[in-house]
């Protein structure tokens, strides 16, 4: 790595108890790919924590796996003391897939409504709770409009709703805004922070983007690839007093400085003029 | 200096008017120039026939064939009758067939391996190859005519439903284990919504292939008699050199099958219309 400042070790909220526990897990699939070596990360409540790295890095395996939703070859990890997808109840978990992911059959309102109706409640007990979340994301007015008829930003939003719609405690999220424009982007951005702050939330926010991190994070999580692994942790102090202004100060471009260099070395080296 | 008023009634039709316009025009248009089409085939043929002089044993004018229709009308319509009920419960059954046969292939690889190599031969040998057999093993006539439609309506249905329960995004189906939804769960609000267009797409298919595998299998019976569909109809009238009825008895299955075609494309427009790709229209 070239020399830059040393990186703070990530303290993490050391007086909050541990969430997400990973030790040594490592993900090898059916033909020989280690997509992920040896991964040891503590998350507490109430981080918000980044996995930022190249593709192929493991972000996307790790989180998967703490959902439960991928198998891990070796290793452990348990999320609030129950071992990963075993936990009594799925809905402490809230997930945002990389594309909306939404039931094109289906109105926003049932999209929204589908994790209670899995619960097994009905649409007249659920209907405040589905209120309530679309109009946490400014979906209020679009209950009744199908996910066809909604932007890019918006739907994005119903699936945010959704996820959110169970009041989880751990809300993950896999690279959720890549394929929107810059301005939705960063709108989002502030909303997901605002859902942090105000519900009391952990996050995993999944990205290849080093300001997207630098901007949301308490803690940013460096990996590489081949084979996938953890190279930094590094705390970002003060992100719940964050506001739009951090992007104008000198502490935002020094932070993002410090955690691009760190993801610099990461990457392999490939001479363009050769 | 002249003051110009404006009716704010006509100001606002003038606005609203292109797109109602072309909106009804389009609708209409869609209507009357299949109509109009149609009509001018027949004027063209019926112009031909009489002034090529051509004898109605050949090529009959269409206005004899309507009088041939009208003529034969109860014995014709007791044939319709019987077409209609051999292609719905034909139809009905391999939609039943059909689909129970799918979901146990979307269930089961191993199933779906044993049993596949038997649909596609079912499916590739022409029923007409079959249906002699079918006719010698199955004593009772109809149900035999009923098993050669069956199978050439089944197979679309089969193969569709497999497909499309297998089709479901692969998010949305992590999705559901996430919420830890149950298996009937699953096949109601993920498997069988996301199965939909594939077998409404398989339903068209099958509609037209029961009517014909029931014409085709009638036609290899040869059956005469009273309890009889279109097929035995024109087979008679080409014994008999009846071509006026064979045209009318050709027309009718061809009113069927333009029906089928119609409620089935009905159907899938109300089911679908609302969010498949296929069914919306786009403002261009």
């Amino acid at each position: 790595m070239n020399a830059a400042s040393p990186l703070p070790k990530a303290a993490g909220l050391t007086g909050a108890p541990v969430l997400i526990d990973m030790k040594d897990v490592s993900k090898r699939f059916a033909n020989g790919t280690v997509a992920l070596r040896g991964m040891s990360l503590q998350i507490r409540n109430g981080e918000f924590v980044s996995f930022l790295g190249p593709s192929g890095c493991g972000k996307s395996t790790a989180l998967k796996m703490i959902s439960g939703l991928l198998s891990f070859s070796s290793g452990s990890i348990t999320v609030n003391g129950h071992p990963a997808g075993e936990s009594p109840h799925g809905s402490d978990i809230g997930y945002v897939f990389q594309e909306a992911t939404l039931m094109p059959w289906a109105t926003v309102f049932e999209n929204v409504f589908l994790p209670l109706k899995l619960q097994g409640l009905g649409k007249g007990e659920a209907k405040a709770r589905v209120e309530e979340a679309l109009s946490m994301v400014g979906l209020a007015n679009f209950a009744r409009s199908y996910p066809r008829e909604l932007s890019g930003g918006m739907k994005m939003r119903a699936s945010i709703a959704r996820a959110m719609v169970t009041k989880p405690k751990l809300l993950l999220m896999d690279e959720p805004f890549a394929a929107l424009d810059e301005m939705t982007r960063s709108k989002l951005n502030d909303e997901v922070l605002g859902l942090w702050r105000s519900h009391g939330l952990t996050v995993i926010f999944v990205t290849h983007s080093v300001f997207e991190s630098v901007y949301l994070s308490s803690r940013v999580v460096v990996m590489a690839a081949r084979p996938g692994r953890v190279v930094h942790d590094i705390a970002l102090p003060g992100a719940d007093t964050r506001t739009s202004a951090y992007r104008m100060t000198s502490e935002y471009t020094d932070n993002c400085r410090l955690v691009s260099n760190a993801l610099e070395g990461t990457m392999d080296h490939v001479d363009l003029n050769h | 200096m002249s003051i110009s008023t404006i009716d704010p009634a006509v100001a606002e039709s003038e606005i609203l008017d292109p797109r109602i316009l072309l909106e009804r025009r389009e609708r209409r248009l869609r209507v009357i120039m299949p109509i109009v089409s149609i009509l001018a085939v027949l004027g063209l043929w019926e112009f031909l026939v009489w002034y090529n002089e051509v004898p109605h044993y050949l090529i009959p004018a269409p206005s004899l064939i309507a009088k041939t229709l009208v003529q034969d009308w109860s014995s014709l319509m007791q044939s319709a009758a019987f077409t209609v009920k051999l292609t719905l419960l034909s139809l009905g059954l391999a939609i039943i067939g059909g689909v129970l046969l799918g979901m146990l292939f979307a269930l089961s690889r191993t199933v779906e391996m044993c049993l596949f190599p038997f649909a596609v031969i079912l499916q590739v040998t022409p029923i007409i190859a079959i249906a002699p057999l079918i006719l010698i093993y199955v004593s009772n006539t109809f149900f035999a005519l009923l098993i050669c439609a069956w199978i050439v309506a089944f197979f679309p249905i089969l193969s569709n439903t497999a497909i499309g329960l297998r089709s479901a995004d692969h998010n949305l189906r992590d999705m559901f284990r996430l919420y830890q939804a149950t298996p009937w769960q699953r096949l109601r609000h993920l498997l069988i919504p996301s199965a939909l267009p594939y077998f409404m797409a398989a339903l068209k298919i099958a509609g037209g292939l029961s009517l014909i595998g029931a014409v085709v299998a009638e036609f290899v019976a040869g059956t005469a008699g009273q309890n009889t569909g279109l097929a035995s109809r024109i087979l008679e009238s080409s014994f008999r050199n009846e071509i006026p009825r064979m045209f009318a008895a050709l027309f009718l299955v061809s009113v069927l099958g333009v029906g089928i075609f119609l409620v089935t494309s009905w159907l899938s427009h109300l089911v679908l219309g609302h969010w498949h790709e296929s069914e919306i229209k786009r403002e261009t």
